[in-house]
């Protein structure tokens, strides 16, 4: 062991190769591929991004706006699937007891719902992972204080809560958005922190404060990109969540008002003629909801199988 | 005479657990001047480590530096305010660890990390950033840098990853580095390269290094000096060719006795008998003293240093005594 320090080689030569294949192949490529590989997924990768894309192109593709009353006819109210309007366009999917083309509520209620569900979940992403790396980060009473919130928050159902809260804060997106993001940052915020936890026993976290480096940015820039593989899961499975929640409070008649119909509403307005066999009315909204939910935690666990190192080939 | 860069007289760090102090460092003296290589050797729980995180600030709780002084160019370390302790780390003193797959952030690309540490203390700008970052991996022999600096960690072999590593505590061409272990996870003709380039380094840039190390052989190639811990305390210091010709504390003998290079093949290999004190219950007096051939009652009072030459000292009641040779 003595001859370790042996005559300096040649540079150049001693260099061993590196294992880097490809010099184009990025994380992101590979998780791309990755993902790719499961048909299920891409179909509902592909499904989501229909869904999504009516959605933003709403206004083109409907007939009707069913948000501006006067385009509404009472004389088409509940309508089966077919039938032709005053107007003179057809009813594809039947019509509801306004006089709403199903079809455009539903394009239009998807609008609704998805953005719902996402500006919510990014809200409450936002300040649950904040409070989760802080509280793993700074460790001791602040965690404890933090966590035991978390702990509570999660022990009351979510759908009580958005309830109660709904109900007081009144009816509109605004206030629905605040109530989805109340019940779920705690979600984000102990996923973030279980995961931070882990992070920060690591001895790149070590060698960041070695290199003199602040806490925001240890936090920030060196912390919270390795904890960023279980929020995104979290992030699709709790959007999913978000819009079966606006979509249940819609239904039970305290989330999103009749004249901004989402999903939940278009439910719930037809659920009194399931019965007389006006199935249409509850039925397409329904299943426009399912098919959205569905499809994002099909996406969801694609991406957690992909993201999971443990899983990694 | 110039300031030496790392001057620590009597450093103790003790860490207050349930079990009792575990006093892990236990008055450590070390200096090192400008340009050269400190080798701290010692076995596991000998408190090496515990001292090079104590250089650094990094002590955490319930460890803490009890008593003693660091000073580093002339600056008292001790009892520093944290924002102090901030900008000289990783700026003036940078630490190089072990295991080079776990220290870099698997997430962010070489070049990321590297300029980090500059911007971390001077405001410059991204292109004079990067400048200095690619310009630190030419430095550790990184062919082709800028291909390196987009790659990410997982791209890189573990003496690559290592050499990124070394070339992040020089970018900022610091005063000190604190090299804890840094080969020791390496393929050995990977340690010999790096060992041979950081020698290089040091001696051309004058920056002070201290490595930390449990192999006696790395240190023989690499050190100017070398100081031997047991039982968080520095039981041999001196000059490196010195002390491994003519050692004077038993333990130092029974390191150099073991090495494997030193038997002959058939033969058993020497050991030292018995196993490192727990630091939690150090004995009163030299820490060696159970596992000292030598060992008598003069052990069981603490040894005070002894300076045989102005250039060594040693804690031990017993040295040996040089072997004189007919020619000196």
């Amino acid at each position: 062991m003595t001859d370790t320090a042996a005559p300096p080689h040649d540079l150049v030569t001693a260099v061993q190769p590196t294992t880097a294949k490809d010099k184009a192949e990025t994380p992101f490529r590979r998780f791309v591929s990755e993902f790719l590989e499961d048909r299920v997924a891409v179909g509902a990768l592909i499904l989501l991004l229909a869904i999504v894309t009516l959605a933003i192109i709403a206004p083109w593709i409907t007939p009707q706006n069913p948000y501006d009353l006067a385009q509404v006819d009472i004389m088409d109210s509940r309508r089966p699937p077919g039938t032709t309007s005053m107007e003179g366009y057809t009813f594809i999917l039947g019509s509801d007891g306004a006089g709403r083309d199903l079809y455009s509520a539903i394009i239009y209620g998807l609008r609704i719902s998805l953005s719902v569900g996402v500006l919510s979940g990014l809200i409450a992403l936002a300040i649950g992972a904040s409070v989760g790396l802080i509280a793993a980060y700074v460790g001791g009473r602040t965690e404890t204080i933090i966590m035991r919130i978390v702990d509570l928050q999660l022990s009351l159902p979510s759908i009580l809560v958005a309830l109660i809260l709904v109900a007081m804060l009144g009816k509109g997106v605004d206030k629905i958005i605040l109530a989805l993001v109340i019940v779920q940052w705690a979600y984000y915020a102990r996923t973030v922190r279980g995961s931070a936890l882990v992070e920060r026993r690591k001895e790149y976290v070590e060698a960041a404060t070695c290199l003199g480096l602040s806490h925001s940015r240890i936090v920030f820039r060196h912390i919270l990109p390795n904890c960023m593989a279980p929020l995104i899961v979290v992030g699709t499975v709790q959007t999913a969540h978000a819009i079966a929640l606006e979509a249940t409070l819609s239904f039970l008649g305290v989330g999103l008002p009749q004249t901004e119909p989402s999903l939940g509403v278009l439910i719930s307005n037809g659920f009194q003629y399931m019965l007389s066999g006006r199935y249409w009315i509850s039925f397409f909204p329904g299943v426009a909801l399912l098919l959205t939910i569905v499809a994002i935690n099909l996406v969801g666990d694609r991406l957690r199988d992909v993201l999971n190192p443990r899983l990694k080939r | 005479m110039t300031v030496p860069t790392l001057d620590i007289v009597d450093l103790k760090t003790h860490f207050f657990t349930r079990d009792g102090v575990a006093k892990a460092v236990d008055g450590v003296s070390l200096h090192v001047m400008p340009g050269e290589i400190l080798g701290i050797v010692g076995e596991s729980g000998s408190g090496k480590t515990v001292t090079g995180f104590s250089i650094m600030g990094l002590v955490d709780p319930p460890g803490r530096i009890v008593s003693g002084s660091i000073k580093f160019k002339g600056e008292e370390l001790v009892g520093a305010p944290p924002e102090r302790w901030r900008q000289i780390r990783g700026h003036r003193i940078a630490m190089v660890f072990q295991d080079p797959m776990m220290t870099l952030n698997p997430v962010l690309k070489v070049g990321t990390q590297i300029t980090e540490a500059i911007l971390a203390h001077e405001k410059v700008d991204g292109g004079e950033a990067r400048r200095r970052a690619r310009e630190s991996l030419v430095a550790v022999g990184i062919p082709s840098p800028d291909e390196r600096l987009e790659a990410y960690p997982h791209q890189l072999s573990g003496g690559m990853r290592q050499r990124v590593a070394i070339a992040i505590a020089l970018v900022n061409k610091p005063d000190l580095i604190i090299a804890d272990e840094p080969t020791t996870a390496l393929d050995v003709t990977i340690q010999g390269q790096i060992l041979a380039e950081v020698q290089a380094l040091a001696k051309r840039t004058g920056t002070a290094l201290v490595w930390i190390t449990h192999d006696l052989g790395v240190v023989a190639g690499l050190s100017d000096r070398i100081a031997v811990m047991y039982g968080g305390r520095v039981v041999e210091q001196g000059p490196t060719d010195d002390v491994l010709e003519r050692p004077y504390h038993q333990y130092t003998v029974g390191l150099l006795g073991s090495l494997p290079t030193r038997n002959k093949r058939g033969e058993r290999l020497v050991q030292i008998p018995g196993m490192a004190p727990s630091l939690l219950k150090l004995p009163v007096g030299c820490a060696f003293q159970a596992r000292c051939p030598r060992a008598d009652i003069a052990c069981a009072v603490e040894p005070p240093v002894v300076r045989p030459t102005p250039s060594r000292e040693h804690r031990c009641a017993h040295p040996h005594v040089p072997v004189m040779r007919a020619a000196e």
